[in-house]
């Protein structure tokens, strides 16, 4: 009997030398002769530099180099467009990207006007002190409605209004539908997503070694494949002269996968220009300044149903915070689009945004990566729409749910990969069911609730649902090998912040080769390992990479069986691989280990048939056609404090379809993370910049990510529906805990304060925003 | 330039000389001068308690000190509990069994943290361990394998078994490996 990897809850190879405190973080690399790195940020979100003085910074003694937009010559460049605008007819697109070091105007508060290289890093924030700004304020665009307004200032002054992005996509006839509807519902909505907060900052070092004419940087970025090549071009390197290393990163959750941030385009310069190592690690107050964010986007949006409570049609027009660049085209706002039509059958969708620039830090994904802003969307006009038709809130989500039997479903918009928005696979009546049951609604809702009401207790239930476009291209690779020793590398391009990818990839080629988890080498992250691949985002490493490095596993596998099958003189079928040998079934004794196969797969002297590849190797790719979606239920019942406006969590049940499971252990650490991020987002968490662009939520002071004691334990199931768009069935999972935290806490908050009559239109709420709604209701009644 | 001071300072049982600016915070000290990597800084304003270690016993943010203010103190880093990843201190193998860390970056100050509370709380409610916490700021895990973690640490420490605790671990404890 083989031993199963697949699906099994191993503990990951990866703890030990993160609990010993021994493995490398980005601000581990210590290397002799290294020079440290301090920015002077912007003070103001929008003014135009009329001079930079760097000279008393320049004389003080430990620093080595400062460096002005003026002193980097024909290395000043804006950085890339990472994603393209949408293949949408009548797409506008106005690529606008950040600048290395700001050259004549700062367009948010904390972008980069001089670059300090000291002999210390406190030598260098010392420096940074010494350098003067001279600056003409101007008036400074936050408040997304007022952005477009024909007096608004202008960030990007070659464009005649602050306009990023307008972009329209359309299924069947919204206005048709509408006319035929029995119950037309509008309104405008408010969602803020906040910033990720990874614990661990950013950071990048890097070393120019003249002699071999080779660059190593080490980055704490979630793609060090593009960031390798970006770099080279950037430099005027060759791609294998340029090594990039994604150590062990504390967090990624979205921000750390944008490229190129400015210090990547100028800590690699600097040790090139210098000649010594130079490291530069980022500090919290720069992460919430200059570490990109997601924010917020106003919805105006309209449902058309049946009195049944069927929809007939959404119409949705929103306002997209971009900030004060672009670089990550559209990829948030896609998502919000597309992400709105949920687990539900809408036969007629109009839905249309416009992006806009406004003074503060850019906005690229985080974790949900605009698919709550859609999700909070729609789940609450289901519940307006229940309210108002009189029919249960599970009962109309039941109701629309897409059936089994329509699927692939084409829902005739174009996602963020820019294939159509077809859903794969799903079953999502048993979802809900399963997430019922757990958290016992027919028993709340007809004995507890009424039993604690009465007691003048304000406690109330929420069921909300989800899908998650998960999974999408282009493609990932790897490369597999048996050593000599037995034990059996694995490369793959992708970088990895927490996942688990240690023990789940390894699990993947343990179950084709039949070797222990441990005994295999997993490297992620490393462009000298492994250079082809474009990151870890959009939950796809399991799907993308996964299916990579199990193509790559079975072909080392199809390579070994062979080769024994000649050795011991036995059909293939005949062989099985077991505990790091190939045997013959039955009789255990006629076996060949793998390492003696490798040696023998790698003759010094004599000849090979042509056409003979050495060693026990495979490198495979896998590019999925589109991205497999996955779906869940998220349920809560929670209490409200009517005098302090704290709400207490009771129970929490999340009942989760990423089709197969490579490791439960591991996927349901993502999923209560990812709902602890929720939790943060909708009752925590919010990036306050005032009206002048200042950023006054800079600090874990004032922003507050939650602890321990506002996050519950999170009861975790699981439904299988395969994907069948990959060969193991799998889809992602990083992003799902993440996505309806928002409007879960909305419709259970109004359901605990329910003589409020409160009609909550907006994320994130806290005790004091909720204090306010109930006073305002009061007022209204 | 600020005058440099010449320190004393006892970390996990090994004694330093260096001599030192005053504002050498102590968190940078033990990294970037003891080249002990394992204390992490997340925050630097002593929120987040990645930098947690135990002073004189006690667990303290080492990014809210001074260098100089460990002289003559005996402090305690993740790499007192163990440096070798094929031999971990019972409290680092209850993480490794419960799961209770993912990137693994707030992971050392959650330890400090820890370390004289399951000394000193054999059979810990699960209250009592999010209070306990409740100064650390983790963002992967969701707290609840950290939970599991201290109750199955306790336990190791106490002699206890800890069978009710229903860990789904696949594999027996690892005795190696490393990533």
């Amino acid at each position: 009997m083989t031993t199963r990897y697949f699906g099994q809850p191993i503990i990951r190879n990866e703890d030990p030398v993160l609990l010993t405190g021994q493995a490398l973080f980005t601000d581990d690399v210590h290397l002799p002769g290294m020079l440290h790195v301090a920015f002077k940020r912007s003070d103001y979100a929008h003014a135009r530099i009329r001079r930079i003085d760097v000279t008393a910074a320049r004389q003080r003694p430990g620093v080595v180099a400062v460096y002005t937009a003026a002193d980097l010559g024909a290395y000043w460049k804006p950085g890339p467009l990472l994603v393209s605008p949408p293949p949408v007819k009548g797409a506008v697109f106005n690529t606008r990207t950040q600048v290395p070091l700001v050259r004549d105007k700062v367009r948010h508060v904390g972008e980069p006007i001089a670059m300090v290289v000291a002999e210390s890093r406190y030598v260098a924030e010392d420096a940074v002190e010494d350098i003067l700004v001279e600056y003409e304020p101007l008036p400074a665009v936050v408040d997304l409605e007022k952005a477009l307004a024909p007096d608004a200032p202008l960030i990007h002054e070659d464009l005649d209004q602050n306009l990023a992005a307008h972009i329209i996509q359309r299924k069947g006839n919204y206005e048709a539908a509408r006319a035929q509807a029995d119950h037309v519902i509008s309104r405008r909505l408010y969602y803020d997503h906040g910033v990720a907060a990874a614990l661990e900052n950013r950071g990048v070092v890097a070393q120019w070694d003249a002699k071999m004419r080779q660059l190593t940087v080490w980055d704490t970025t979630q793609a060090p494949v593009p960031i390798r090549n970006g770099l080279a071009a950037r430099l005027g390197l060759s791609e294998s002269q340029v090594r990039v290393i994604a150590p062990f990163i504390g967090g990624g959750f979205g921000p750390k996968i944008m490229m190129m941030y400015p210090e990547e385009m100028l800590i690699p310069w600097a040790a090139m220009q210098l000649g010594r190592p130079v490291k530069w690690i980022e500090d919290r107050r720069e992460n919430f300044m200059a570490t990109t964010h997601e924010r917020d986007q106003i919805h105006w949006a309209e449902i058309a149903l049946t009195k049944e409570g069927r929809i007939l049609g959404f119409k949705d027009f929103f306002l997209h915070d971009s900030g004060a660049y672009d670089p990550y085209g559209l990829t948030v706002p896609l998502n919000s689009q597309c992400t709105l039509l949920g687990l539900y059958d809408v036969p007629n969708y109009e839905s249309e945004f416009k992006a806009v620039f406004t003074n503060k830090m850019y906005v690229t994904p985080y974790r949900g990566a605009g698919r709550q802003h859609g999700v909070f969307v729609m789940e609450r006009m289901l519940d307006i729409a229940a309210k108002e038709l009189g029919i249960d809130r599970t009962a109309i989500r039941r109701l629309n749910f897409i059936p089994p039997d329509r699927f692939p479903y084409n829902n005739e918009i174009i996602y963020q990969d820019f294939a159509p928005l077809v859903y794969d696979s799903g079953n999502y009546e048993p979802l809900l069911d399963k997430a019922l049951e757990l958290i016992g609604y027919e028993q709340f809702v007809k004995e507890e609730q009424p039993r604690l009401r009465a007691q003048g207790r304000h406690v109330g239930i929420g069921v909300v649902t989800y899908a998650e476009g998960t999974g999408i291209g282009p493609y990932e690779g790897a490369r597999v090998q048996v050593e000599t020793t037995g034990k059996v590398n694995v490369a793959t391009g992708v970088g990895t912040q927490g996942q688990g990818h240690f023990t789940s990839y390894a699990q993947l080629v343990a179950e084709q080769l039949g070797v222990d988890v441990r005994q295999i080498r997993l490297v992620t992250g490393d462009t000298a390992e492994f250079h082809w691949g474009t990151g870890t985002f959009a939950s796809r490493g399991s799907v993308v990479a996964g299916n990579a490095i199990h193509a790559a596993a079975a072909a080392v596998r199809k390579k070994i069986l062979k080769m024994a099958s000649d050795e011991l003189e036995v059909a293939e079928e005949d062989l099985e691989l077991v505990d790091g040998k190939v045997r013959v079934k039955g009789v255990p004794e006629a076996a060949i280990d793998l390492g003696t196969l490798a040696a023998k797969a790698n003759p010094l002297r004599g000849a090979v048939k042509p056409g003979t590849e050495p060693g026990l190797e495979a490198t495979a790719y896998f590019g999925p056609e589109r991205g497999a979606t996955a779906s869940g239920v998220h349920a809560i019942i929670l209490e409200v404090d009517p005098e302090t406006a704290m709400v207490t969590i009771h129970k929490y049940v999340v009942v989760h379809d990423c089709g197969k499971v490579i490791n439960p252990l591991i996927l349901d650490g993502q999923i209560r993370g990812g709902v602890a991020q929720g939790i943060g987002n909708a009752f925590y968490e919010k990036v306050i910049y005032d009206q002048n662009g200042q950023l006054l939520t800079a600090s874990f002071m004032d922003y507050l990510i939650p602890t321990a004691m506002e996050v519950p334990s999170i009861a975790v199931a699981h439904l299988e529906t395969p994907s069948p768009l990959n060969p193991l069935g799998t889809k992602g999972a990083g992003e799902a805990g993440a996505i309806p935290v928002g409007p879960l806490f909305a419709q259970a908050i109004e359901d605990a304060l329910s003589e409020y009559n409160l009609e909550i239109l907006e994320i994130p709420l806290s005790p004091n925003r909720l204090f306010e709604l109930m006073q305002e209701a009061r007022a209204r009644s | 330039m600020t005058t440099s001071l010449p320190i004393r300072v006892t970390v996990n049982g090994r004694v330093y000389e260096r001599t030192v600016e005053p504002r050498l915070l102590l968190s940078d000290f033990l990294r970037h001068e003891l080249e002990l990597t394992g204390t992490h800084v997340g925050c630097e304003h002593g929120v987040c308690g990645a930098c947690t270690i135990l002073f004189d016993g006690a667990p303290v943010r080492s990014c809210l000190l001074f260098a100089v203010q460990a002289h003559g103190h005996e402090l305690m880093t993740v790499e007192g509990l163990s440096s070798d990843p094929n031999h971990l201190h019972p409290l680092q193998q209850a993480f490794h069994e419960a799961h209770g860390l993912q990137c693994g970056f707030c992971t050392p100050g959650f330890l400090m943290t820890l370390l004289p509370f399951v000394q000193s709380h054999p059979d810990p409610t699960e209250e009592q361990i999010r209070l306990a916490i409740s100064g650390n700021l983790c963002r992967c895990t969701g707290y609840e394998n950290i939970v599991a973690a201290v109750k199955l640490a306790a336990a190791k420490l106490s002699g206890r078994p800890a069978a009710h605790l229903a860990l789904t671990g696949h594999h027996a404890p690892s005795q190696g490996g490393g990533a």
